[in-house]
């Protein structure tokens, strides 16, 4: 595998795409063309965890870029339609790997084309510090599993190819028991972020009085693994043990959801508890946290205008 | 008659300049505020808005300047009235001290420190415009009530006849627990949404999803009374949805989100967290007023951060 586009370069997708450049010819189709003649000209710089810079392909049209074979679509959720809607008619011989949060991104994006796919849940974070530089934050993993036309293997050979890249992967025979534990762990901790203007730190562990954070925290995540075991899931990992380990380690991550609603951006909650709430709902099982949650963070993002 | 206004914030002020009015009442105001207090003695306290008065009367930061008095009316933020009444009970050796505070749990605290309490609910509102000086947005009825068989009768319809005389209707009644616990509701389940949210009343109230939470927990205040026996006066659903018209509060900031807006410390505590407490005491579980207890503290945790 030597031909990989990278759709969409925000944090994620600039942070794969650096560091894949280092083992692949890499392709990033950005939406705009700015964007695409910054990377051109300057290629893509990566500080923090790693300090290098790497030279990408860039362009805003598909039809301009390397025929590839394993795209990887790494938009924000509320993007991923439109991006893949771009990519109709293009790439027929690639593989397709979507790494947003929440659940339903590969139904999303197999919608545009017959393309085989793989799905995939990233823990590592960054931020981006304009259009060509981002900084590489939380090492964590990329776990990559097969979802459509695909097998295992392929999901090996994928995460073989990220790992040789100086960035941390793991392949997953099933990927919806890791897929879960995140997707659980996220609508938590991402929500409970963005209401209360709190990065992830202690507080979320908290269980001492009646009021503490960690008690909302643990319900959240109590609700989310009845949904999964209505759902069939065995997770990969315990939520609250997550949160438990991340909050220990003393730092404090400030959520995506949490930066989004501080610069009054649209957020993911829709993909994220959105998801949650509606396999749910499908499933019978009350989630009365969740669901006051999503329309607090909704309201939220009403009160922008 | 002597009365002392505890706490001469906005609504202490429109009782204490009220009273002001009649002859038979001599009124002291004990404040923390040295500006306001040099004010009102300089040239006495003054409402506009819903009614113009000048009250005369004697202000002060001291409470050893305080003489003995027949009633006290406590009308801080609940957070300070136990230091406010530590300061202030030798006034009130053969007194009765009445609450017109905001949420539950204020007449526990009295009663630890004076023998006769008062509870007691007030609908009327302001804001302070500058040191002596009153905006009265709001008339409304208070309720006052016996809170233990050790507070005569008697003296309650004594201190609300003098309030009725002032120019602040107030009914004297056997019970005033209904009133009470339908204002407690009614801000538990509308003040803390807009402050997550920052919506005004009513845009919290025509979406229909944050409008079943805003039920969701009435319900639960709801059975907290019941299991009290404690008869509401009025459904706190009407009085949510009469306040969202247009042309009554619609465009109404809950006092909280101006809290928030303002990083002071909120009220939720006596709220929210006082429909926990009485619900754990009584059997009757919480969880949404427990979630919301614990992102409003969240919030102000965040301001430390």
């Amino acid at each position: 595998m030597t031909r990989i586009c990278v759709a969409g370069a925000g944090t994620i997708g600039s942070l794969l795409a650096a560091h894949l450049a280092r083992v692949a010819d890499v392709a990033v189709l950005t939406r705009r063309e700015e964007h695409a003649s910054a990377l051109n000209e300057r290629g893509l710089t990566v500080t923090g965890r790693a300090e290098f810079t790497a030279a990408v392909t860039a362009s805003s049209d598909p039809a301009s870029l390397p025929e590839p074979e394993l795209v990887i679509v790494a938009c924000k959720g509320s993007d991923l339609d439109a991006l893949v809607g771009r990519l109709e008619g293009h790439y027929a011989a690639a593989t397709l790997m979507t790494v947003q949060n929440g659940l339903g991104a590969e139904e999303v994006a197999g919608a545009h084309g017959a393309w085989p796919l793989l799905s995939a849940v990233t823990f590592m974070s960054g931020t981006r510090r304009g259009d060509a530089e981002v900084e590489y934050v939380l090492d964590t993993e990329t776990w990559i599993g097969p979802y459509r036309h695909t097998t295992p293997e392929d999901a090996h050979r994928v995460a073989d190819l990220i790992a040789s890249s100086g960035l941390k992967a793991a392949a997953f025979d099933d990927l919806r028991p890791a897929q879960w534990s995140k997707l659980i762990f996220n609508a938590t901790v991402n929500a409970v972020a963005a209401l209360t203007g709190l990065a992830h730190d202690f507080h979320f562990a908290e269980t001492a009085r009646p009021s503490d954070l960690g008690l909302l925290v643990r319900g959240l995540m109590d609700e989310g693994k009845a949904v999964a075991a209505a759902a069939g899931v065995e997770l990969w990992e315990d939520p609250w043990e997550m949160n438990v380990l991340a909050t220990l380690r003393g730092h404090r991550h400030s959520p995506s959801m949490l930066e989004d609603v501080k610069a009054h951006r649209p957020t993911e909650i829709e993909l994220i508890t959105g998801s949650l709430v509606r396999e749910a709902s499908a499933r019978d099982i009350p989630v009365p946290l969740h669901t006051a949650l999503y329309a607090l963070v909704k309201a939220k993002e009403a009160s922008y205008s | 008659m002597r009365i002392c206004i505890v706490g001469c914030g906005a609504v202490g002020s429109l009782f204490a300049a009220n009273l002001a009015q009649l002859d038979d009442v001599e009124v002291w105001a004990y404040d923390a505020s040295r500006e306001h207090v040099d004010a009102i003695n300089a040239s006495g306290l003054r409402l506009s808005g819903a009614g113009e008065v000048v009250g005369r009367l004697r202000a002060t930061t001291d409470a050893a300047e305080l003489p003995q008095c027949d009633f006290g009316i406590v009308a801080t933020k609940a957070m300070h009235t136990e230091p406010a009444i530590r300061a202030t009970a030798h006034a009130f050796a053969a007194g009765c001290v009445a609450t017109v505070q905001n949420g539950i749990g204020n007449e526990e605290v009295l009663a630890a420190h004076v023998e006769r309490v008062i509870r007691g609910t007030t609908f009327p509102a302001g804001k302070i415009l500058e040191p002596g000086h009153v905006q009265w947005d709001v008339k409304g009825d208070t309720t006052l009530g016996p809170y233990t068989d050790a507070t005569p009768f008697a003296e309650v319809e004594r201190l609300a006849d003098a309030c009725t005389r002032g120019g602040m209707p107030t009914h004297a009644v056997a019970d005033a627990r209904g009133p009470q616990w339908r204002k407690v509701i009614f801000n538990s389940a509308t003040n803390p949404i807009g402050a997550l949210t920052g919506l005004t009343h009513g845009r919290v109230c025509e979406r229909p999803d944050l409008r079943a939470l805003v039920s969701g927990l009435v319900t639960e205040g709801k059975g907290v009374a019941a299991a009290q026996g404690i008869v509401l006066d009025s459904d706190p659903e009407e009085l949510i949805d009469h306040a969202a018209k247009r042309e009554v509060a619609y465009g109404h900031k809950a006092s909280m989100l101006q809290d928030v807006e303002a990083r002071r410390t909120t009220e939720i505590d006596y709220l929210n967290g006082g429909i926990v407490r009485f619900g754990r005491e009584h059997g009757v579980p919480t969880p949404l007023n427990e979630a919301i207890w614990a992102l409003v503290k969240g919030v102000e945790q965040s301001w430390q951060q």
